[in-house]
């Protein structure tokens, strides 16, 4: 009915959240160009942004496909409620029980998978960055 | 089959992109991730669907798969309209800048 509204609804927060973060990070970087030595030292890593892009675009690209589903189905109008389940109280109702039910798994489902990818990713830039080091030790010695 | 289609979609655009990666500049992470995201909602609803129906999910009328079959095309098209209007307009390999600077 209108289900992908609360993934959408997440993906306008977590945009903003995105946004925030970016500015940000390049405060943060026009403050370590100062200082180059500190960054040379640092592990190589993924930005915060970076990886709070991708669930903006899984979350923004799933709900406009749904949104096509929805729009197939005649769910979604383009005239004023825009949702064909908003004429009376009943369908609203209902309407309402599907945000709160399936809707809201859906941008659960989402956002633990992309917590796996970016768990992952970590993982595999740590892992990526330890024979360096080990080298490095390795030279030391 | 929408589902189907689309998670066919999200594969074959995630291995398109891993051979093109690291040096790919035509974005084709973020198509996967698009497709992704409707994988991952569709497949939500089809639980719920599942959960309702039983074994009758997997006994569709043939005139509804064959709707659902569109609807996943259909899906698929708009995610690579809006995958190529996303590449044009980012222009990661300044053709689009290159054409308009030569005018």
């Amino acid at each position: 009915m209108a289900c992908f509204l609360v993934p959408a609804a997440e993906a306008v927060v977590t945009t903003i959240v995105t946004r925030t973060v970016k500015k940000k990070e390049k405060e943060l970087e026009a403050k370590l160009s100062e200082g180059t030595e500190v960054k040379s030292a640092e592990a190589p890593r993924i930005k915060l942004s970076e990886k709070l892009n991708w669930l903006n675009i899984m979350l923004w690209g799933g709900s406009l496909l749904l949104m096509l589903e929805h729009i197939w189905h005649g769910e979604v109008v383009p005239w004023f409620p825009f949702l064909t389940a908003a004429s009376s109280a009943e369908e609203t109702s209902a309407m309402l029980h599907e945000m709160a039910t399936v809707g809201v798994c859906m941008a659960l489902l989402v956002t633990a998978v992309w917590a796996g990818m970016v768990f992952a990713a970590n993982a595999i830039v740590k892992r990526q960055a330890e024979p360096a080091e080990q080298d490095d030790k390795e030279y030391a010695v | 089959m929408t589902l189907l289609i689309t998670v066919f979609a999200a594969v074959i655009s995630t291995a398109l992109w891993y051979v093109k990666a690291p040096d790919s500049k035509m974005r084709l992470g973020t198509l996967s991730l698009m497709y992704w995201g409707a994988s991952l909602m569709w497949l939500v609803d089809a639980v719920f669907e599942f959960v309702e129906l039983k074994s009758e999910f997997f006994e569709p009328a043939p005139a509804d798969m064959l709707n659902d079959a569109f609807l996943g095309l259909s899906a698929v098209a708009l995610g690579l309209v809006v995958w190529i209007g996303i590449v044009l307009i980012k222009d990661p390999k300044n053709v689009i800048r290159g054409i308009l600077v030569k005018k």
